[in-house]
C-alpha cells in the first residue's frame, strides 16, 4: 500500500478503527481534539458503523468506556494531561474490574492546566499509577506517527489478552505532526464469548447458560481482594516477562548511551547521527513500552564493553530517570538533561552535554 | 539532501498549507518528510508557522533549530527566524508586507512582492503560493515543480480543484520573479 501523509492524532484514531475499535467516548482538549474530531465523522461511515459520543466530562467518558468494555467490545477514550488526571478514578476501576480498553494521553505541559504544547510530565502518572491501588497499565510511548499506529494495534491486542487497560502516551508533537504512514487493513472485532466468558453479552433468564456476567471493582472482604490481587499481580509478572519493547540505536561502538522516549528520543537521534559523522560514537536505548520498562535492556546497554556513561534526556524533571537508575543499579555513571513543562531539549543542548561528558572521560 | 524549512506568517495567509504542499510533494517523490505546525493560542492575524523536513534518509528530529530555508510572510516572522537560518541557507521575505531588509550577508536573501504578483496573475489570495514558487526557484533540488503541482492537486482535493489553475499561475509567477531578479 502506498504511504499516506497523516497527522498523528488522525492516524491514532484511524488505527483504532482498523483494529476493531467501534466505541469512542471523549471530551475535547488541546492538543488531542483532532482525535475525537476524526472519530466524530469516521465512526458514522458505512464501513465502520460505530459509536462516537462526546461526553459531558472526562469523568463520564472514562466511565462510558468502563460500561462499553464490560460487554467485551473494543472501546477507547483519549485526552490530554489535565483530562487524563480526571480519568484516574475510572482507570483504577477498570484495572480492578479487569476490563480491556485503550486510553490515549496526548501529553502537554503540567502541572495544573499548564501549557498546551507537548510535554512528558505524565510519566509517573502513567507508569507508577495515577489512580489508587496496586495496578499497572501497559504503557506505550511512540516516537513517530507510524509507531503510534503500530502501538494502537498492540495496545488493543494486549489489553484483550491480559484483561487490562493499555495506555498510549504520545505528546503534542506526535499528535500534531504529519508523517508518511502505512495503515493496517481494517478489521471487524466480534466479541467471542469463548474468549471473553466474563463479558456481559446478554443473559437469558428462561434458558440460563453458564453464569451471569458479574463485572465489579468492589471486593469487600480482605480475602476476596487477595484473590483479585493474586490474579492481577500474576498477570503483571507475565506482562513484564513477555511484553517489553524498546529500540536500541547505534549501540555497536557506543561510548555514551542516551536513554530517552517519545519525541525527545528523536531530538537525541539527530544528535547521535551528527556526532557519529564526527567519529563520536553515541548509542541510544529507547523504551517503547514505559511499562513494562526495559530494565534488562537498559542495564545491558549501560554496561556493554566500551560504554563509559549514560545520559538520560527527558522533557520533565527526571521521571524515567528513576527507572533508568533502577535498571543500572549503580553499575554505570548516569547524567541527566531535562526541562519541565513544554520546554523541549534542543539538539544543541544535548550535543553540548554529550561533548562535555566526553571531555571529562 | 536534508532540507529543513520553516514557513512562517500570519494565521490565514496559508503558510501551513504551502508547507503541506512541499511535504506532500516530498512524499510523492519517495522521500522522507515531516510537517510540524506550531500551535498555541493562535488566531486569524496571529503568527502561524510550520516546520517541514524533506530528506533522503529517515528523519530524526521534526523540530528545527537552524533551518536551511525560511519563508517569512510578514515582519514578525522575519524578526523571529532571520537569525536562525543556517549560513549558506535561503531567506525569502514577502516584501509586500514589509520594507525591512535582512542584515544577513551569509545567506541567500530574496525579496518577493508576493501580494502584488498574486494580484497581477489574477489570484489575489495566492501570495502564499507565489512565495512557494520563489522557494522552488531557489531550491530546485528539493522536489520537482511537476511533483509539487501534483501535490497541490492532492491537497486541494476534488472540491477545491477549481483553485488549481490560479495557484499554478501563482507558482510560476513566483518562480519567474526570482529568476528575473537574481
Amino acid at each position: 500500500m502506498a504511504k499516506k501523509l497523516m497527522k498523528g492524532s488522525e492516524a491514532i484514531a484511524e488505527a483504532a478503527i482498523r483494529n476493531g475499535c467501534r466505541f469512542f467516548f471523549g471530551y475535547p482538549i488541546t492538543p488531542q481534539t483532532e482525535i475525537p474530531e476524526y472519530f466524530s465523522e469516521r465512526m458514522f461511515e458505512e464501513d465502520v458503523n460505530g459509536c462516537f459520543l462526546q461526553a459531558e466530562s472526562e469523568v463520564s467518558a472514562i466511565n462510558m468506556v468502563y460500561g462499553a468494555a464490560t460487554t467485551g467490545v473494543r472501546a477507547m477514550t483519549s485526552s490530554s494531561s489535565p483530562g487524563i488526571s480526571l480519568k484516574q478514578e475510572g482507570i483504577s476501576s477498570l484495572c480492578a474490574a479487569e476490563l480491556p480498553c485503550v486510553i490515549v494521553n496526548v501529553m502537554r505541559g503540567g502541572p495544573g492546566i499548564g501549557s498546551i504544547q507537548a510535554g512528558q510530565g505524565d510519566y509517573y502518572q502513567a507508569v507508577k499509577g495515577g489512580g489508587h491501588g496496586d495496578y499497572h497499565l501497559i504503557v506505550f510511548a511512540p516516537s513517530s506517527v507510524q509507531e503510534a499506529i503500530d502501538c494502537m494495534g498492540k495496545a488493543f491486542d494486549l489489553a484483550d489478552k491480559y484483561r487490562t487497560p493499555a495506555m498510549i502516551c504520545a505528546d503534542g508533537i506526535i499528535a500534531q505532526m504529519m508523517e508518511p504512514v502505512e495503515l493496517p487493513e481494517i478489521r471487524d472485532y466480534k466479541v467471542d464469548p469463548a474468549k471473553k466468558p466474563w463479558a456481559a453479552t446478554g443473559y437469558d433468564c428462561k434458558n440460563p447458560v453458564g453464569q451471569r456476567a458479574d463485572v465489579t471493582s468492589l471486593y469487600v472482604e480482605t480475602e476476596e481482594l487477595d484473590v483479585l490481587h493474586e490474579r492481577l499481580q500474576g498477570t503483571y509478572k507475565v506482562i513484564e516477562a513477555n511484553e517489553v519493547q524498546y529500540e536500541a540505536y547505534n549501540m555497536e561502538k557506543a561510548e555514551i548511551v542516551v536513554t530517552a522516549f517519545g519525541t525527545v528520543a528523536r531530538i537525541a537521534k539527530s544528535v547521535i547521527d551528527e556526532l557519529e559523522g564526527q567519529g563520536i560514537h553515541v548509542g541510544m536505548l529507547r523504551p517503547i513500552t514505559l511499562w513494562p520498562f526495559p530494565y534488562e535492556a537498559v542495564h545491558k546497554a549501560a554496561t556493554q564493553p566500551g560504554v563509559k556513561a549514560v545520559l538520560d534526556v527527558e522533557m520533565n524533571a527526571g521521571q524515567m530517570l528513576d527507572d533508568v537508575k533502577i535498571a543500572i543499579n549503580g553499575a554505570q555513571k548516569i547524567e541527566f538533561l531535562g526541562h519541565c513543562g513544554s520546554h523541549l531539549p534542543t539538539v544543541e543542548e544535548i550535543k553540548a552535554k554529550i561533548l562535555a561528558m566526553k571531555e571529562g572521560m | 539532501m536534508l532540507e529543513q524549512c520553516i514557513f512562517a506568517g500570519f494565521g490565514g495567509q496559508g503558510t501551513l498549507l504551502i508547507g503541506k504542499f512541499l511535504a506532500c510533494a516530498g512524499l510523492m517523490e519517495g522521500k522522507e518528510v515531516t510537517w510540524l505546525p506550531s500551535y498555541g493560542p493562535e488566531m486569524r492575524g496571529g503568527t502561524a508557522n510550520c516546520s517541514v523536513v524533506v530528506s533522503d534518509k529517515p528523519i530524526a528530529a521534526p523540530v528545527i533549530s537552524n533551518p536551511s530555508a525560511v519563508i517569512a510572510m510578514n515582519l514578525p516572522s522575519l524578526l523571529k527566524f532571520e537569525h536562525t537560518v543556517q549560513p549558506g541557507g535561503v531567506l525569502i521575505i514577502n516584501s509586500s508586507l514589509t520594507d525591512a531588509k535582512s542584515s544577513r550577508d551569509d545567506v541567500k536573501v530574496a525579496y518577493v512582492p508576493a501580494t502584488e504578483i498574486a494580484e497581477q496573475v489574477g489570484n489575489p489570495k495566492g501570495a502564499n503560493v507565489v512565495i512557494l514558487g520563489a522557494y522552488m526557484a531557489l531550491r530546485p533540488e528539493v522536489v520537482k515543480v511537476e511533483t509539487l503541482i501534483e501535490a497541490m492537486k492532492e491537497e486541494l482535493g476534488p472540491r477545491k480543484m477549481k483553485f488549481l489553475d490560479g495557484n499554478v499561475k501563482a507558482l510560476h509567477a513566483g518562480m519567474e520573479y526570482v529568476k528575473n531578479h537574481q
